[in-house]
């Protein structure tokens, strides 16, 4: 009780300074939650693949396409339960800034297999009757102000020319991490298209999405597909989809590293500023400290203090900066749109930025908390005068 | 007198009493042999110059310091003997402290600061309270119980710290230069309460100071002096080189 009273009444004495402290940590953690929230969100499409998923492509890179004649084969590999496909179609809408994946998919296939989008069934059926519609994430929609029965021009790259869309469905996250900044639309469209136009090939496909009948039997199941077109034209590389996603992800792992880093590095210098503010305070109050020693106090109670001071900071800091990294986060969401897919604050970011508060406050106190509680009676004492 | 043929045990014994401080390299004997009785209930006050060494002998009998030799047998227990964690322990029990600047904690009220040392034994919220306000009664501060130290003049919070000091009614009260920083009429009151502790509730003192006037409370004074003790005219104790 009175131990409380001492901790807290301790932190207020002096107001300014407490608060400038306690500001630099709702900063430092908030600002620590968004770049993990940032890094997190660079492997929220490896998160949530399915474990029964495998991605099967061109083994020697990704920009060269396979035979459309591969679909049948692999379908009839033992384990396999469906086979979809899609091209990366990587077209501009409006401005090349405005980023988002455009597949052209299989659909009936891709929409089986992907249950977590939730498309309104009459709405899917629209879709596969327009062999010009398209299905787009909830997302992207609302980045840009897009509803059922708009035109969506694309401006192709891989695929020259202008591309005309017309939204027929929009899906919506089963999961809060779903990813929905997605564009899909008829995987024949896009072939049928080619071959008219007569540039490009025809029936290539970009990879193969092959659903396993048991997650256990993965490797097994992708081995026997690449086996299957060995020492052909066109070999195949085949991975878990999580694979997959965390080897799109490893291309720009250095930029990924160095957002982490600078998370900790946020964290390394609030805890100087911290540590620096409790050897100031602890430095002030020798005497008091000196003081309940000769009292009878013992040095654990004086190094307590210390710590409770400096674990109250931190606790304020810390809950006021995870408060204020969901309304932030939302506001970086919209700012960055469908570049970042899935911006969700997790529950591990937020015991990740509790747990680094705590080890600021812990840290802090130490050196100060030793000094304090080793002081000679008498040394501390004549501090007063 | 016949305390000559049964003279009353001493409450404290210093015996060869030596310490010394390091400076630079360099070794200053402080105190060099002090020997010294004091008994129960008396009202010793130590003299001397700035820098002569009163404070230093007054940590060692109050067990805040250590010596380099010598012993202080506090009712037959030697505390230079005792370990940090029981001498922290015998202190709480045996000495009350009054400093020359009060010592008070700021961010607690003058109820709160003399309640301080009880929280440290196992009577309940009431008992303490009974016993605050007993002894801000004492020291006539019942009216300022709610204030901080920051509130209140010099010679009140001197007050709250001799309430502090008895709170756990401790045998021993050690009171260095407690009017050294206080105005005439301020200093008068404390050292009237410091009589009153001695005489009304029989505690032992020991009381550094400089002031005469502070001085002739005492019952006894001692002189020090180029590390050595020197008994005053009035004086019971003897010293021993
Ligand atoms: N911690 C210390 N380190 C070095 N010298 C000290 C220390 N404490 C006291 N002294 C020295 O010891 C001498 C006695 O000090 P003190 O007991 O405070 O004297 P007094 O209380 O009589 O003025 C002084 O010369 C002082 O400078
Ligand atoms: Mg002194």
């Amino acid at each position: 009780m009175q131990f409380a009273k001492l901790v807290l009444r301790n932190a207020l004495r002096h107001k300014l300074r407490t608060a400038l402290t306690v500001l630099g940590l709702v900063v430092a953690i908030a600002s620590f939650g968004l770049l993990q929230t940032v890094v997190g969100a660079w492997y929220a499409g490896a998160e949530s693949a399915a474990p029964t998923r495998l991605v099967t492509r061109n083994a020697v890179s990704l920009v060269f396409p396979l035979p459309l004649g591969y679909r049948d084969k692999i379908r009839s590999v033992d384990g396999v339960r469906s086979v979809s496909y899609a091209n990366w179609f990587a077209g501009i809408y409006q401005d090349p800034k405005n980023f988002f994946p455009q597949l052209a998919v299989e659909p009936r296939t891709y929409f089986d297999m992907y249950r977590d989008y939730l498309v309104p069934a009459d709405d899917f059926a629209a879709f596969l009757r327009d062999r010009k519609g398209a299905v787009i994430g909830r997302k992207l929609a609302d980045t840009h102000r897009l509803k059922v029965g708009d035109v969506m021009p694309l401006r192709g790259t891989i695929y020259p020319g202008t591309w005309e869309f017309t939204i027929r469905a929009i899906y919506d996250g089963a999961e809060q991490k779903t990813d929905t900044s997605q564009m899909f639309f008829h995987w024949d469209y896009l072939n049928e298209t080619v071959k008219k136009r007569g540039r490009g090939r025809a029936d290539q496909v970009g990879i193969y999405l092959v659903d396993v009948t048991d997650a256990d039997r993965a490797a097994e199941v992708s081995q026997a597909i690449d086996a299957l077109f060995r020492n052909s034209l066109a070999e195949t590389l085949t991975e878990t989809e999580r694979a997959f996603q965390i080897g799109f992800v490893k291309q720009t792992e250095a930029l990924v590293v160095a957002i982490r880093i600078v998370s900790y590095v946020v964290i390394a210098i609030i805890l100087a500023v911290m540590a620096n503010t409790m050897a100031m305070t602890a430095r002030e109050r020798l005497a008091e400290y000196a003081t309940l020693k000769a009292l009878g106090f013992s040095p654990a109670f004086v190094a307590a203090l210390i710590f409770g001071e400096s674990l109250a900071i931190a606790a304020v800091g810390a809950a006021a900066g995870i408060a204020l990294t969901f309304p932030v986060g939302d506001w970086f969401a919209q700012r960055v749109g469908t570049l970042i897919p899935v911006f969700e604050v997790s529950a591990q970011t937020v015991a990740l930025q509790a747990l680094c508060a705590l080890a600021v406050g812990v840290a802090a106190a130490i050196i100060p908390g030793r000094r304090a509680a080793r002081v000679r009676i008498v040394e501390g004492l004549r501090a007063v005068g | 007198m016949h305390a000559a043929e049964r003279p009353a045990p001493a409450l404290i014994r210093i015996r060869n009493l030596a310490k010394s401080y390091r400076r630079g390299g360099q070794v200053v004997p402080v105190l060099t042999d002090i020997t010294l009785d004091v008994r129960a209930g008396d009202f010793l006050g130590l003299m001397g110059p700035s820098g002569s060494g009163k404070s230093t002998l007054l940590n060692l009998i109050a067990g805040i310091d250590k010596p380099d030799a010598g012993e202080i047998l506090f009712d037959g227990v030697d505390i230079t003997r005792l370990g940090e964690r029981e001498l922290a322990d015998w202190r709480a029990g045996t000495v009350g402290f009054v400093f020359q600047f009060y010592n008070l904690m700021p961010v607690l009220t003058a109820y709160e600061n003399v309640e301080l040392p009880l929280t440290l034994t196992r009577l309940s919220r009431r008992e303490r309270r009974a016993h605050v306000e007993a002894a801000l009664a004492l020291v006539g501060l019942s009216e300022r119980m709610a204030h901080y130290p920051a509130e209140l003049s010099g010679g009140q919070q001197q007050r709250v710290a001799i309430a502090r000091a008895i709170i756990s009614d401790p045998r021993l009260i050690v009171a260095d230069e407690p009017t050294g920083d206080l105005d005439r009429h301020s200093a008068a009151e404390v050292l009237a309460l410091m009589d009153r502790l001695n005489t009304d509730l029989g505690k032992t003192i020991v009381m550094v100071t400089h002031d005469r006037r502070a001085a002739e409370r005492a019952h006894a004074i001692m002189y020090l002096d180029k590390g050595e003790l020197s008994t005053a005219a009035d004086v019971h104790e003897r010293s021993v080189r």
